[in-house]
């Protein structure tokens, strides 16, 4: 027989208060504040998930305008619209517009799998490089510079490189056919490790002129960036692809045991979540270079913000990644102009005392 | 009615190892609607293996387990986790959530890939974090709970899930006296409303208020099934637990001395 009508509680609840003492009708406005307090805070977290989107939207049209030719926000509107006049118009379109495009991209494709790497390895701590895939994309990157390729050359050695890193992290963490997260993140950091060590070794072994540019890519930089719409539609799908398993990644990041217990296939969605993740690491990081502490800090801004509901997570960090990194590229290039920072410099800048105070604040 | 015509839980000749080690041989056991069976042995002995096997989360070396007369292999995982709950031993945080949300993980089963939790799944939540008197903490950060506070949550999620069988691995290991014997009344009760109930006991005398059925695991690979009576006596527990115990009735309770 069917037990789904149980009534869960009975004369025999647990708590004291739950049993006697309590007319019905406390009870009853007893749920109802625990519905209206679920309620509230999911408004609240749609409401942070608006408020994000017109902050993108402001950092965008921001981009678009600020810098050594003076724009009114006019100029700015009449670019998108079609209008080119000029060469404020030119420097609007052809310079700024594909800057701020692949800044927002970029910045959002690393928060976005930082946050899925942290939920995959359950580990707060984990970032999208930490499972090597940046440094394969650097030692593909640096390769290139160090024999002179051309930029779109750089550019598929650093995926190659990056795609390499993760058939091998991925080979040899399953190699006995079990995978566990630690086995993952071990090898993972390993093989991060060895990239480093080639590295170094190829800027020690570079020449002057190429060295600037090898730093500039290790620290990541937004200027080189002129194609950046293929990795917008990575960015697009790759956050289309994770919404169906959302949910499914709540339960996980409750730990394998219970997510199984649930229903939730867990081998299958890790591998798709390694994968995806991956995915979009390798996109950023050929699109604008390691960028650092973006893909770590954002997710843990995003989830002091809204909790840790993957369904409202995930967009989130990935328009909060966008946002940040595009006003980051901005000031980069605007506060000490005419010199321009790589925008890596800046997030690190940023990102390394908001972690620290995050730490400090909560202990776990 | 038609699933009347099974048992709740069936295991046929089950035989399970962990690594090169037998935890049992042999096991057949059968678990009808509104009873109650205790996992019992010492530390070691494959308690939470067979726990496990017989919530098919992990597959046996031979024999089969059915549940409402259909082999587990045979469910697909969300179906399977509406009819089965099971609370492991221990629910480590990684990450902040609030007690509600952690109640509501329960109901995941029973929605669908796009839908959010309804009013009715929080009521269903909230109800559950009565049972386990955490309904004043329903905002409470789990990362802030006490040991006992956190096995309470984890079972008000698994009563949120509302499984026909219950699957708990140590439930009362934490505990206070207070809330071990609330939460064995409360699943006595599931039990009289028509559930099944396996459970991993250690303690004793718990075992011999609860269990309809035993099945002692010795830690060699022997076990002893059968009815609680027949399982929890004195000369039968000394030789597992490796030290002499008494076995007396005191005003119809049977109690459980050491020597």
């Amino acid at each position: 027989m069917r037990t789904k009508a149980l009534p869960i509680s009975s004369g025999t609840a647990a708590h004291p208060r739950a049993a006697a003492p309590f007319s019905g009708d406390t009870r009853a406005v007893l749920t109802a504040r625990a519905l209206h307090n679920r309620m509230f805070a999911r408004k609240s977290a749609f409401l942070t998930l608006a408020g994000l989107l017109v902050l993108s939207v402001f950092a965008f049209l921001l981009a678009l305008r600020a810098g050594s030719l003076d724009a009114a926000w006019g100029d700015v509107f009449a670019v998108l619209g079609g209008q080119v006049d000029g060469t404020l118009g030119v420097v609007i379109r052809e310079l700024r517009l594909p800057r701020a495009v692949a800044a927002f991209t970029s910045g959002g494709l690393l928060a976005l799998s930082g946050a899925l790497m942290q939920v995959l390895l359950r580990n707060p701590l984990a970032d999208p490089y930490v499972l090597g895939i940046s440094g394969g994309a650097a030692v593909g990157a640096l390769s290139a510079i160090l024999l002179g390729a051309a930029t779109w050359l750089i550019d598929g050695a650093a995926f190659a490189g990056a795609a390499l890193a993760m058939l091998v992290v991925f080979g040899l963490s399953r190699g006995d056919g079990s995978w566990t997260q630690t086995r993952l993140l071990l090898t993972g950091v390993i093989v991060a490790a060895g990239c480093g060590a080639v590295v170094v070794f190829m800027l020690v072994m570079a020449t002057d002129t190429r060295i600037q540019s090898m730093l500039f890519w290790l620290t990541g930089d937004v200027s080189g960036a002129s194609r950046p719409w293929p990795a917008l539609a990575v960015l697009v799908a790759g956050l289309l692809a994770t919404l169906p398993f959302a949910r499914d990644l709540n339960v996980l990041a409750r730990g394998e045991l219970s997510a199984r217990a649930l229903g939730v296939r867990t081998k299958r969605l890790r591998l798709l979540v390694y994968l995806l993740a991956s995915l979009l690491t390798a996109t950023a990081v050929t699109l604008v270079g390691l960028v650092g502490f973006v893909g770590l800090i954002v997710p843990h801004l995003v989830r002091l913000a809204t909790g840790n509901d993957q369904r409202i997570l995930l967009p989130a960090s990935a328009l909060a990644g966008g946002a940040m990194l595009t006003l980051a590229d901005t000031a980069a290039r605007t506060l000490v102009a005419p010199i321009q920072l790589p925008v890596g410099v800046l997030t690190a800048m940023i990102g390394v005392p908001v972690f620290l105070f995050l730490l400090v604040r909560h202990p776990r | 009615m038609k699933s009347d015509a099974y048992a709740l839980l069936e295991a046929d000749d089950l035989a399970v190892q962990i690594g090169e080690r037998w935890i049992c041989c042999d096991l057949s056991l059968r678990l009808m609607p509104g009873e109650r069976l205790v996992l019992i042995g010492p530390n070691g002995a494959g308690k939470t293996t067979l726990l496990h096997a017989l919530a098919g989360l992990r597959d046996v070396q031979r024999g089969e387990v059915r549940l409402q007369g259909r082999a587990l292999a045979e469910w697909p995982g969300r179906e399977l986790a509406q009819v089965r709950g099971v609370q492991p031993q221990s629910q480590p945080d990684w990450f902040a959530a609030t007690v509600m949300e952690t109640a509501l993980v329960g109901r995941h089963p029973h929605l669908g890939r796009w839908a959010w939790e309804s009013g009715d799944d929080v009521r269903i939540a909230h109800e559950a974090l009565i049972c386990m008197g955490l309904d004043h903490m329903g905002e409470r950060n789990i990362l802030t709970l006490s040991g006992g506070e956190r096995q309470r949550l984890a079972i008000a999620s698994l009563l949120a899930q509302q499984p026909d069988l219950y699957l708990l691995d140590e439930p009362l290991s934490h505990l206070d006296l207070h809330y071990q014997m609330a939460v064995l009344a409360h699943f006595s009760a599931l039990a009289q409303a028509g559930a099944g109930v396996v459970m991993v006991l250690h303690d004793l005398n718990l075992a011999a208020r609860f269990a309809d059925h035993v099945v002692l695991l010795d830690g060699s690979g022997k076990m002893v099934s059968g009815t609680a009576d027949e399982v929890l006596q004195a000369d039968v527990l000394s030789a597992a637990f490796g030290h002499p115990l008494r076995r007396h009735v005191i005003e119809g309770q049977v109690a459980f001395l050491l020597e």
